[in-house]
This record gives C-alpha cells, sequence and structure tokens, in this order.
C-alpha cells in the first residue's frame, strides 16, 4: 500500500504536554519536519527554554539540552565554539526571550552567531499560569495586569523582530503565524531559510510565531486562532524583516 | 623542564591552554583581565575558541553548552563576577556537566573594592546557587600551584561530572613568579568527543540513541533519587579530593590555619615567631570544600592555641572551629578583603591571643 502520509521521525512517539489548542505542537512540527527533509536530525543540536517548552526535549527527537531561564542563546553560541559544522537552534517563548533573556538574544543576533532562534510569542506567560509578558498587548488581561495591559503602568509591548532587524548581523528576520493551513506553509517556508542561511554560515537567523495560548488567554481555541489573526497580527505584522540571497 | 617568569592570570591562562582546553569564556572584571586578553590572542593558536561574552551571566551558559556538547571549558572572573554566576553553577551541577572555573578574588561586599581578598570563602565553599549542590574548591598559594591544580582540575572535573573551582586571589592574578609550565595535552579533536564523552549532545549521527542533557524533574521522588545520587558523588569527593599541607605540627604551641595569600603570610610569621621563643605551625587546607577536617587529627598536644587568618572577617571560623571540635582554643586574625597584613602584624596579634588564653 503507498503510504500518503507518515509522522515526522523528527517527533518522538508520544503525547505532547501541551494543552488543546497550544501552537507549541505545530511549531515543533514544522521545525523537525524541515530538520529531517534536510537530513539533519543527526548533526542538529537543540537547546530548550523555560517555559512550558522545556519539555520539547522529550518531543522533539535530536539531542537536546535544558536552558537557565532566558539564556539559550549563550549556551547555543558555546555549543556553536565545540560543533561549527552542527546545525544548532534554540526554541524560546516570549517570556524567556524577551524579558528575561532578552540581552542574551540582542548579543547573540550582534554577534552573528551562526544558530537559528524560533521564538514562540504568545503574548503571554504560560507555564506560570498567565502573567503579563514583555509582548502582552495593551488591553489584554493577565493575571499581573487583571484590569489588561495599561501604557501607563507597563508600557508598550516589544516588538522583538523589528528590534532585531536594527541589528546587521541578524541576517534573517521572519514573523509567522500557525493559525492555519497556508500561514503554517509559510511558517514552513521561513523555518527552511532560516537553516539554509545558517548552514550558509551567514549570521543569526530568526523566526518568530504568532502563538495562541487559550488556557491563560481564557479562549476556546478556534477563537484564540482569532485573536492570534485580528489582534496579535495587527501590532505584530506577520512578514520578512530580512533576508540574504545565497 | 626549565622555568619561564610569568605573571600570575597568564600562568593561569597558559595551565588551561596546556590541559586541552577547547573553549574559553569571559567579561572583563579586576583583577583577572590578563586571562581574557591572554585567552583572545592565544587560544585561538592552540586550537581552541574565545568569545567574549555579554556578561558573566552568558560566559557561565556559553561555558555550560561548550562543555555540555563535549568541549573542555575553562571560565574565570572575580567576585561579583563569580556571584553573577551562581545560578549557573548550580545548574551544572544538576546537569551534571564539567567544567573548570577560576574566581581571582577580591574584596567585597558589593562591588567592594580590587584589591585581593578571600571573603568568598562562603560563596565559594557554600556556593550562591539554590538547591542541594556542591563543587570542590581548591586554594593554591602560590602561582605554580594554581597552574599545576588548573591542569589537573579538568581531569576530576570530569571525572565527576561537576564543576571545579579555584580560588586564587588579587595577589597571585597580578604577581610574578617563576613557574614550570606542564606539557600540551591537546584538544580531543570533535569527531573524538562522543568516544570521550558518550554523554556529550553531539547529534544522534555521532552516539548511540538520543542525547539529553537537563535539570528539570518534575516528580519529587525523581528528583529525591537524583540529588540523593548527586550526594554519592560528593561523599566521594570528601574522600579523594580532601587536600592539605601541614607545617611544623610537632611541638608547637599555637597552629595558624590560613589558605592562599595568607598562608604565606603566615609562613613568615612562624619563623619570626621562632626567633622569639615561639613554637608555631600552620595546617594549609588546599580543598577549602571539602574541608581537611582530618588535619585537625594531627595537632600536637603541645598546641594550645588555633589561629584562623584569614583576609575576610571571619569566614573560615565556622569551618576550623567545627574542625577543632573544642580540643583547643580557636582565635582569628584577619584583615577585611583588600587590606593584606604584614607578618609582623600577625606576630603581635598571635602574642596577644597568647596572652589572652593563657
Amino acid at each position: 500500500m503507498k503510504t500518503v502520509f507518515a509522522p515526522t521521525s523528527g517527533m518522538t512517539p508520544v503525547d505532547t504536554s501541551y494543552c488543546p489548542g497550544c501552537s507549541h505542537g505545530i511549531a515543533h512540527r514544522i521545525i523537525m519536519e524541515c530538520l529531517e527533509e534536510r537530513g539533519a536530525l543527526g548533526r542538529a543540536i537543540g537547546v530548550v527554554p523555560i517555559g512550558c517548552a522545556i519539555n520539547a526535549h522529550h518531543f522533539m527527537n535530536v539531542d537536546m539540552c535544558e536552558s537557565t531561564h532566558g539564556r539559550a542563546p549563550a549556551i547555543a553560541a558555546g555549543i556553536r565554539r565545540v560543533h561549527p559544522d552542527k546545525l544548532v537552534f534554540t526554541y524560546q517563548g516570549d517570556g524567556d526571550l524577551a524579558s528575561i533573556g532578552a540581552a542574551e538574544i540582542v548579543h547573540a543576533a550582534h554577534r552573528g552567531e551562526k544558530f537559528t532562534t524560533f521564538f514562540i510569542n504568545n503574548a503571554i506567560y504560560g507555564m506560570t499560569g498567565g502573567q503579563m509578558a514583555p509582548t502582552t498587548l495593551i488591553g489584554q488581561r493577565a493575571t499581573t495586569a487583571v484590569d489588561g495591559r495599561t501604557v501607563e503602568q507597563a508600557g508598550m509591548p516589544l516588538r522583538v523582530c523589528e528590534m532585531l532587524a536594527t541589528i546587521d548581523m541578524a541576517v534573517f528576520v521572519e514573523r509567522v503565524m500557525l493559525t492555519n493551513p497556508a500561514q503554517v506553509r509559510r511558517a514552513k517556508a521561513a523555518v527552511h531559510k532560516a537553516l539554509d542561511i545558517q548552514e550558509a554560515r551567514k549570521g543569526f537567523t530568526f523566526v518568530e510565531f504568532l502563538s495562541a495560548c487559550p488556557t491563560n488567554w481564557g479562549y476556546a481555541p478556534v477563537d484564540a486562532l482569532k485573536w492570534v489573526e485580528e489582534k496579535m497580527a495587527a501590532y505584530y505584522p506577520v512578514k520578512n524583516f530580512r533576508t540574504v540571497e545565497l | 623542564m626549565s622555568k619561564v617568569l610569568m605573571k600570575g592570570n597568564e600562568a593561569f591562562a597558559e595551565a588551561a591552554i596546556r590541559a586541552g582546553c577547547k573553549c574559553y569564556f569571559g567579561y572583563p572584571i579586576t583583577p583577572q583581565n590578563e586571562i581574557p586578553e591572554y585567552m583572545s590572542h592565544e587560544l585561538p593558536k592552540a586550537g581552541g575558541a574565545f568569545l567574549q561574552a555579554e556578561s558573566e551571566l552568558a560566559a557561565v551558559n556559553m561555558a555550560y553548552g561548550a562543555a555540555a556538547s563535549g568541549g573542555r571549558v575553562f571560565i574565570s572572573t572575580s567576585s561579583p563576577g563569580l556571584a553573577l554566576m551562581q545560578e549557573g553553577l548550580g545548574f551544572i551541577c544538576s546537569a551534571e556537566v564539567p567544567l573548570v572555573a577560576l574566581n581571582v578574588s577580591r574584596g567585597g561586599p558589593g562591588v567592594g573594592g580590587i584589591q585581593p581578598g578571600q571573603a568568598d570563602y562562603i560563596q565559594v565553599t557554600r556556593g550562591g546557587y539554590n538547591g542541594d549542590a556542591k563543587i570542590p574548591v581548591f586554594a593554591p598559594a602560590g602561582i605554580q600551584e594554581c597552574v599545576d591544580l588548573i591542569y589537573e582540575c579538568f581531569d576530576i572535573a570530569e571525572e565527576y561530572r561537576n564543576p571545579v573551582l579555584i580560588l586564587a586571589d588579587g595577589m597571585m592574578g597580578q604577581m610574578m613568579e617563576p613557574v614550570e609550565l606542564p606539557p600540551h595535552k591537546g584538544i580531543t579533536p570533535v569527531d573524538k568527543i562522543s568516544q570521550e564523552k558518550p554523554w556529550a549532545i553531539t547529534g544522534t549521527d555521532s552516539h548511540e540513541g538520543r542525547n539529553v542533557i537537563y535539570s528539570l524533574r518534575m516528580q519529587p521522588e525523581v528528583l529525591e533519587k537524583h540529588v540523593e545520587k548527586l550526594f554519592e558523588k560528593y561523599a566521594r569527593a570528601e574522600k579523594e579530593l580532601t587536600r592539605w599541607n601541614s607545617l611544623s605540627l610537632k611541638d608547637a604551641e599555637v597552629v595558624f590555619v590560613a589558605f592562599g595569600t595568607m598562608s604565606r603570610l603566615c609562613a613568615e610569621a612562624i619563623e619570626l615567631l621562632g626567633e622569639r621563643g615561639i613554637k608555631a605551625g600552620m595546617i594549609r587546607p588546599i580543598s577549602l570544600w571539602p574541608f581537611p577536617d582530618k588535619a585537625f587529627d594531627e595537632l600536637d598536644k603541645s598546641t594550645r592555641l588555633v589561629i584562623s587568618a584569614e583576609l575576610n572577617m571571619g569566614q573560615m571560623l565556622y569551618d576550623v572551629k567545627n574542625a577543632v571540635q573544642g580540643r583547643v582554643e580557636v582565635g582569628l586574625i584577619n584583615r577585611t578583603g583588600g587590606v593584606v597584613p604584614s607578618s609582623l602584624e600577625i606576630v603581635e596579634r598571635t602574642l596577644k591571643l597568647l596572652e589572652e588564653t593563657k
């Protein structure tokens, strides 16, 4: 019989620990599908963050290590110094990357580190139970902003792609979302492009995924995807900010 | 082999290179700046990688990544920088990854000063990290001993899969002494790493199965088992890594306990006391953790006073009292970090303490 679909061998055959409607599962899958399609699973080394995705190493079928909170880019820089020929990536959420790890991501980009960062932006702290993140939208409710984030109290949400795109050695910066099959295909193309550029050793590569967190937002999964398209994408435009010809 | 005259910090860096160090990560902080400076031009020549980190937080985590993927890693810093590295060091203990860290310590607290100090005794022996973890700490008394310890500690770190700390101080970092450098061991080629370190994350092509280096254990029973396993290692370290030197304990009336720079001043004070007819000796802990409690079994019946001599407010005093177990009186001679007493000052204060404890 002809096989028309098989799960990627880049994912371990276990159930994930993520909530229904969470975007982590899709993001994991397309990244690992890309690595499999490139024949790169055996030469990939990944770093997982603190946050919900600390569990990613149970699901991503490659060599991995956990990170202290926010420091995944520093850890990947260390791995890269020992293994210049491997494919290295970090997978980080918005609390991890945009708050406590803001220095490490900026300096990894600034040095043009030859690894790829996959950034899951769901505008909230997931694992700790829905606190405000640097990426939480104005008016969005969080357990540390119960009436919604205000500019007066917490300033404006941080746009990470826009910030990194000002750094010369961040040679590939793209924001994608995971709200429908067409967007998922676009996201996968961005992952492949980032990995192409990493393998060409051109500089730092970065893909941001606008993601849903139905549990902490308090929305049903389908409504959460709508909220990504209508609210998040309005503030965080889905587009390529920077690329390089190979 | 012939000796060369070298500044401490440069000799320490060279010792790491000769031990086969693949990666060095550091952030500028006085009084250890000659180490990253030396590494920046010498380590690449030996086939290694130098990277100036954006902070000590980044440096220790770069070290973790490089070591987790199988590289021999050396980091150095000074006291406030070590405070910033503590979270990382605790994590690395939990993740069971080897590395060697050198603290060229200075006075504190806070920014403190940049002169030599020993006020990191508690920071290095107890750790500033959360949770139950231990890091072997060695305190050399001179440049040669520090060079030899750095060279050896890579093997200890890898044997135990744990960080190892070396506590020098600004005096040793900044002074020059003749030193015999050990031979080059060479850096392990990247394609041989997984043979030497089958646990390392080198990509699944290079080893059986899949390697994951982690610290999180959500189930309390699993976490407890892990901590118990770590403590089996630490119990072995207490047996295998406890080191000290004893000097003139026989017939000694008074015995100093001192490490690092302070032990050199005490050695001078012992001679000066001898000229005045007072027999003095010294226990010099080389390992600060594990602390050499056993050394105190060598105390002679003639000894009626043990003096903890330190460049801090008496941080080692607790360990000394615990080791003495009330057998004799315990006193303290100290100056705060940054101020180093003369050997004559030590003599005068010893005479006063002897008078007081008559």
